[in-house]
């Protein structure tokens, strides 16, 4: 099998339960390759650093082409992509804070997660915001402490009035060395790390790096783990969405869809817990299979919550969709057109709210998703509304999932062993979380012993820089309800 | 119209008693603990810092406001500034990049103070540890009275966590 007419000579096929080719480049080809993926409308899905070393990774239709180039301390840097990719920009400024290694031309060489407060920072304390001017223009400055309860980030508004003109994010206050804690920890051990790189997506990132693990060392997942670890996915969407729908409802001005909302929630978490001994569903999926095995009653009890929590669903859509309340906070609001969203690379849900039609459920021959024919949840408007309205249909596919998941689940075992780690062998895992793609990368070391690398990505690096676009032109007091209806990960991103 | 009122009359009442406090989670010596409550009675006011959380307990203590849990029917209510509050609720491993923002939280809060560490992370650094990154657990940072354990400890272990700050030895 080759790959899309070759983004780059000698891909070598990994053993991945996904499509996924790696291969070394040099500079030349490099960028090359770049150009290439752009004009044939790949997507970037991200790019990282390792000692010496800078990585790609394009999504083809065929599957994953994952580039590797060596970057020597004689010569550390590398061709610049951020103008074929925008969303390469901060992906490549946190190479340079990590790793030394900088992208030669790049328009934006500030610091990104480097605050100055390292012992071996790069980066200095005071952040060069860009400074918009003009009558009447003053610039508001919010966090790292937000007055609710989210994650610590920094926030730049340069308004007039009431009126944004432009966002600047600053992040990476979050930043805790995530990337080298991979490479303290025993690779077996490791699945509980990715599990917490972000909260909300547990069961995604942990199940993309064990599906990383296995690929480094060809172990093959029982079918029955296969369609556990779904089972688990689907649930923490659900999770996560029925949290957002609530949040939204409740971020403009509409309390009591917080409280039903959050109400199911707390039901959906309970037989989380009851089912698979964790709310949050942390530390179920484990490099092998899944942790433990669902009983017989278990099934019935969650089949029937789907029945009672697909029925209130409903009627909450329809209060909603009847609120006008509501709908006029919504429609409109933080507005991503297709082309500005296809141009910047926005991904996953808030995508596919703005008419980008990619979802790894749908587009690879995942295993268990494959003969479920999942029916995608697009959107055409970009705005608040039509990213609640794809969190509701998601819900609703989700549900008829798990019912499926449950009714198909094939009999055997939860769990193999996994197989010999062997030296300098190369990982990758990909599992389309509530808020889009995941990957993770890794390569054992020498020995095969340790991590010598291990990039978990969230999809906020992607849609964080298009959130400044869809804030622009909107009031500030809409800052909350936008920000919300994409409700991003720092965490995640920072590392 | 309606319809929601029918919605909210099906509903019902959810909420379920609280917890009972509990000794085991002192930190540290609550010297200040009566002189909250005799000031304060249990009507308090709760300051949220994530201080580099995976974001777990974040979506922990978001939970302790649902209807079943009902933080805000037991007297507490998260404020958005620490100029308001009275306790301090701390998640994460705490973060370099975060160190000075949470001591100029904990600063800018009027005595007497709380505060609470939530989660293994704010307990002891957690899976993240101590790193050139990280500065480990919350009482490395600031002075401690009350720390939840678990990853991220359920709304339960928080509702119970803040009770046993706010009742004092
Ligand atoms: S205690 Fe667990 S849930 Fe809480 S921040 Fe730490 S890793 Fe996340």
């Amino acid at each position: 099998m080759t790959p899309h007419p070759l983004l780059a000579p000698d891909l070598v096929a990994l053993p991945c339960e996904l499509p996924a080719w790696n291969g070394r480049t040099d500079a030349a080809a490099w960028r090359a390759a770049a150009t290439r993926a752009a004009t044939q409308g790949a997507r970037l899905v991200a790019l990282w650093g390792a000692p010496q070393e800078v990585h790609a990774a394009y999504a083809l239709p065929e599957g994953l082409v994952w580039l590797t180039l060596p970057c020597p301390p004689s010569a550390p840097d590398y061709p610049d992509l951020s103008d074929l990719f925008p969303a390469a920009g901060r992906m490549q400024r946190a190479v340079a804070d990590l790793w030394g290694i900088t992208a030669r031309g790049a328009a934006d060489t500030r610091p990104w997660l480097d605050h100055g407060l390292w012992p071996e920072s790069r980066g200095a304390r005071d952040y060069p915001f860009v400074h918009v001017s003009g009558d009447g223009v003053h610039e508001i400055p919010v966090g790292p402490v937000h007055a609710g309860i989210i994650e610590p980030g920094h926030f730049r508004f340069s308004v007039v009035g009431e009126k944004v003109l432009r966002l600047e994010a600053r992040l990476g206050y979050t930043h805790k060395g995530i990337s080298r804690r991979f490479t303290e920890l025993a690779p077996a051990e490791a699945h509980r790390l990715a599990g917490r790189v972000s909260g909300d997506s547990t069961v995604a990132i942990a199940w993309a790096y064990c599906m990383a693990l296995e690929s480094a060392t060809g172990t093959a997942v029982p079918q029955r783990a296969q369609w556990l670890r779904a089972l688990l996915l689907e649930r923490e969407r659900v999770a996560n969405h029925l949290g957002d729908l609530g949040a939204l409802g409740n971020d403009a001005g509409f309390a009591v869809g917080l409280a039903q909302f959050s109400r199911l929630r707390e039901d959906w978490l309970r037989l989380s817990k009851d089912c698979f001994g964790h709310r949050l569903l942390m530390d179920c999926v484990v490099p092998g299979g899944v942790a433990a095995d669902l009983p017989a009653a278990a099934a019935d009890a969650l089949r029937r919550q789907c029945d009672a929590v697909a029925g209130e669903v409903a009627e909450l859509r329809a209060l909603y969709d009847g609120h006008a309340g509501l709908q006029d906070r919504f429609i409109g609001a933080g507005r991503v057109e297709p082309p500005l969203a296809s141009r910047l690379g926005l991904t996953g849900l808030a995508g596919r709210a703005s008419g980008i039609a990619a979802d790894l459920r749908c587009d690879q021959p995942w295993a268990p998703y494959a003969p479920l024919n999942v029916l995608m949840a697009t959107q055409r408007n970009g705005d608040v509304a039509a990213r609640v309205a794809v969190r509701f249909d998601e819900v609703f596919e989700s549900l008829r999932l798990i019912r499926a998941l449950l009714d198909g689940l094939p009999a055997g075992p939860v769990a193999t062993p996994l197989n010999a780690l062997a030296g300098n062998a190369l990982g990758l895992g990909r599992a389309e979380g509530w808020r889009g793609e995941v990957l993770v990368a890794l390569a054992l070391d020498e020995q095969g012993q340790r991590l010598r690398f291990c990039h978990c990505h969230d999809p906020s690096w992607h849609n964080w820089p298009v959130l400044e676009h869809a804030v622009m032109g909107n009031i500030v007091p809409d800052f909350p309800l936008i920000n919300k209806s994409f409700n991003l990960s720092y965490s995640g991103h920072d590392l | 119209m309606w319809r929601l009122l029918r919605q909210i009359g099906r509903t019902g009442i959810r909420t379920e008693p609280a917890p009972a406090p509990d000794d085991a989670l002192r930190h540290e010596t609550q010297a200040l603990g009566r002189d909250i409550i005799k000031t304060l009675g249990r009507a308090l006011a709760i300051r949220v810092v994530d201080a580099g959380s995976c974001n777990g307990c974040e979506l922990e203590i978001h939970a302790t406001a649902n209807p079943y849990y009902n933080l805000e029917g037991l007297g507490f209510q998260f404020v958005a500034s620490p100029r308001h509050a009275d306790l301090l609720l701390v998640t994460g491993p705490v973060s370099r990049h975060m160190e000075v923002a949470l001591r100029r939280t904990y600063d800018a809060m009027p005595q007497p103070r709380l505060v609470v560490a939530l989660g293994d992370c704010g307990c002891t650094g957690g899976i993240f540890g101590e790193g050139p990154a990280t500065c480990g657990r919350v009482s490395n940072v600031i002075p401690v009275d009350v720390a939840v354990p678990g990853c991220p400890p359920d709304p339960r272990a928080i509702l119970q966590g803040i009770l046993t700050a706010v009742q004092g030895r």
